[in-house]
């Protein structure tokens, strides 16, 4: 659980859960996000901005002109979240993939030692899990993958990689919301749109703490549902 | 509706809406975004009698050409800017910053740069007419999110002004900008991770703010930070002003449209009270680090919040 209380500038709090990264410590981040966004809306703590959770952290930052440093600290640190109903807020997902667009999975064969099915029937059976959304709008950080498929990033990043690309990189995979550059291994895409900007009340398809399991679909499959979003 | 606004005749550099940010979205990969420098912004709002959290227009080294097509409004411009009003009648005046001006039918607002400031801001009595998303008007470009589809203004758009401005006086305030290049901080969360010679350089040597500076961050050239501990950490939630390090030692320093995550160690963060400061830094100019502790950091947030309310409080009309 809650092992650190830092202050991470003037208007800022970095809560630190320990140094690994593994779902039982990351479930202990998202029940203290979940628990603070919900004080902070119910009025019982003022001030809060945004919280962020990744892996091992979750970091809450404040308005310097209505709160401080200590008011907040002094609420996390006596504040009950152990007993947060995390499954109420966890959504599951089925998000079709084509891996006709794996650009990396010959590559990747070759470096494993495994058949390009073999790469891909791991990948669809594993189910992933959100640890954080972030870098850019809609991003999920998910994992955990069976460490026969573990691989490092590209020697040399791509300049562009297309929207929807998923990619993995040791336990974790990605999926690139926008055309980006970026070093992960490619071995599929998706046709979901993961931010809508015109859709305020729910921007972004996934949250953190959501599970996800892949659903391989065809290139014409790929097509359509594009065009239908 | 009313059919009042103003025509793009050259949108300037970097020309966008925004407000004081778009907050609780961190955690969905978008940063607060907003006005980069509060303090011109809040000035804006306030001469022309707005409040705090209108929109207006934020521009950066080269503004926009407006002409205002319909209507009758007040504006006015702060930051350090070079602009000139061009009336129907042909007469051109040079503008003063922080203060309000009258614009009628046909003239135009010639916004050419700014000077000693990277920033400068445009407002409106009443506000601009303007589509929220998530409770803001702030654009951040990179996602396309916001008003204008999340762009840029560019040339030809209308620039839509929500009220008929109905009265003709003018009002001025005084509002004076530091001029120190020294920019406080505290120590970041892996500031154990530099070397003891890298930390005392870091507070002892300039560093120049470069061209490669927008308002996402800005790189810094100077003294190569060493780092003894590792050039990666695990990928965490980012803060404003947060200084990061990569690999090739040389800092970072995280603006208002931020990344959320990252993954490089920071060795410190800046004040809320500077911040104002440093993102009117241009290219070019140098900067220095010095450290101070957290309740010092409060206590100069207070006083320069106090500062802004009595340059607010003392506005005043030009007779």
């Amino acid at each position: 659980m809650l092992k650190k209380l830092n202050n991470i500038g003037d208007s800022a709090i970095v809560c630190d859960f320990g140094d690994e990264v593994n779902q039982s410590i990351n479930n202990g981040v998202i029940k203290l996000f979940n628990f603070m966004r919900r004080e902070s809306a119910l009025g019982n703590i003022k001030g809060i901005l945004n919280c962020t959770p990744s892996y091992n952290k979750l970091i809450v930052s404040f308005d310097l002109e209505i709160t401080n440093f200590q008011n907040v600290f002094n609420f996390i640190n006596s504040a009950n979240f152990k007993d947060f109903d995390l499954d109420h807020d966890r959504k599951k997902w089925t998000i079709p993939i084509c891996y006709e667009f794996g650009i990396d999975l010959t590559n990747m064969g070759k470096k494993l030692k495994l058949d390009k099915e073999e790469i891909i029937s791991i990948h669809s059976k594993s189910i992933f899990f959100i640890y954080m959304i972030g870098f850019v709008p809609g991003h999920p950080f998910m994992g955990d993958l069976d460490s026969k498929i573990f691989l490092k990033r590209l020697k040399t990043p791509r300049v562009k990689v297309p929207p929807g690309s998923v990619g993995i990189v040791e336990k974790f995979c990605n999926i690139y919301p926008y055309e980006s550059p970026g070093g992960w291994n490619i071995v599929g895409r998706t046709p979901i749109k993961l931010f809508n900007n015109k859709n305020a009340s729910k921007p972004s398809l996934l949250s953190p703490g959501d599970t996800i399991k892949f659903k391989s679909i065809s290139k014409e499959e790929f097509e359509s549902i594009k065009n239908e979003q | 509706m009313n059919n009042n606004y103003f025509e793009v005749l050259r949108p300037g550099i970097n020309t966008t809406y925004q407000d004081t940010g778009r907050f609780d979205m961190q955690h969905l990969g978008v940063p607060p975004s907003g006005c980069m420098d509060k303090k011109s912004f809040l000035v804006a709002n306030a001469i022309v009698g707005n409040e705090k959290y209108n929109g207006v227009i934020e521009f950066a080294y080269q503004g926009p050409l407006l002409k205002l097509i319909n209507g009758k409004t007040k504006i006015a411009i702060t930051g350090d800017v070079n602009f000139k009003i061009i009336y129907k009648n042909k007469e051109i005046i040079e503008g003063d910053c922080n203060r309000s001006y009258n614009l009628n039918e046909g003239d135009q607002i010639d916004i050419l740069a700014t000077k000693k400031s990277a920033y400068g801001y445009l407002s409106i009595e009443g506000g601009f007419d303007l589509e929220s998303f998530c409770s803001s008007v702030s654009t951040l470009t990179v996602a396309q999110i916001g008003p204008n589809n999340g762009n840029k203004i560019k040339l030809g758009d209308k620039i839509k002004i929500k009220k008929i401005n109905k009265n003709n006086n003018n009002f001025k305030a005084s509002i004076s900008y530091e001029n120190t290049n020294v920019i406080r901080v505290l120590k970041g969360p892996q500031y154990d991770y530099f070397s003891e010679e890298s930390k005392k350089n870091f507070f002892s040597h300039l560093y120049k703010i470069t061209n490669l500076t927008d308002r996402m961050g800005t790189r810094l050239k100077g003294k190569i930070l060493k780092n003894i501990v590792n050039t990666n950490i695990r990928s965490e939630g980012i803060t404003k002003g947060a200084i990061q390090v990569p690999a090739d030692g040389l800092p970072i320093i995280l603006l208002t449209d931020y990344p959320t995550i990252g993954g490089y160690p920071k060795i410190a963060n800046v004040i809320s009270a500077d911040y104002d400061l440093l993102v009117q830094k241009i290219p070019g100019t140098t900067i220095l680090f010095k450290c101070i502790d957290l309740k010092e950091a409060q206590q100069l947030y207070k006083d320069r919040n106090k500062d802004i309310s009595k340059i607010i409080k003392n506005i005043e009309a030009i007779s």
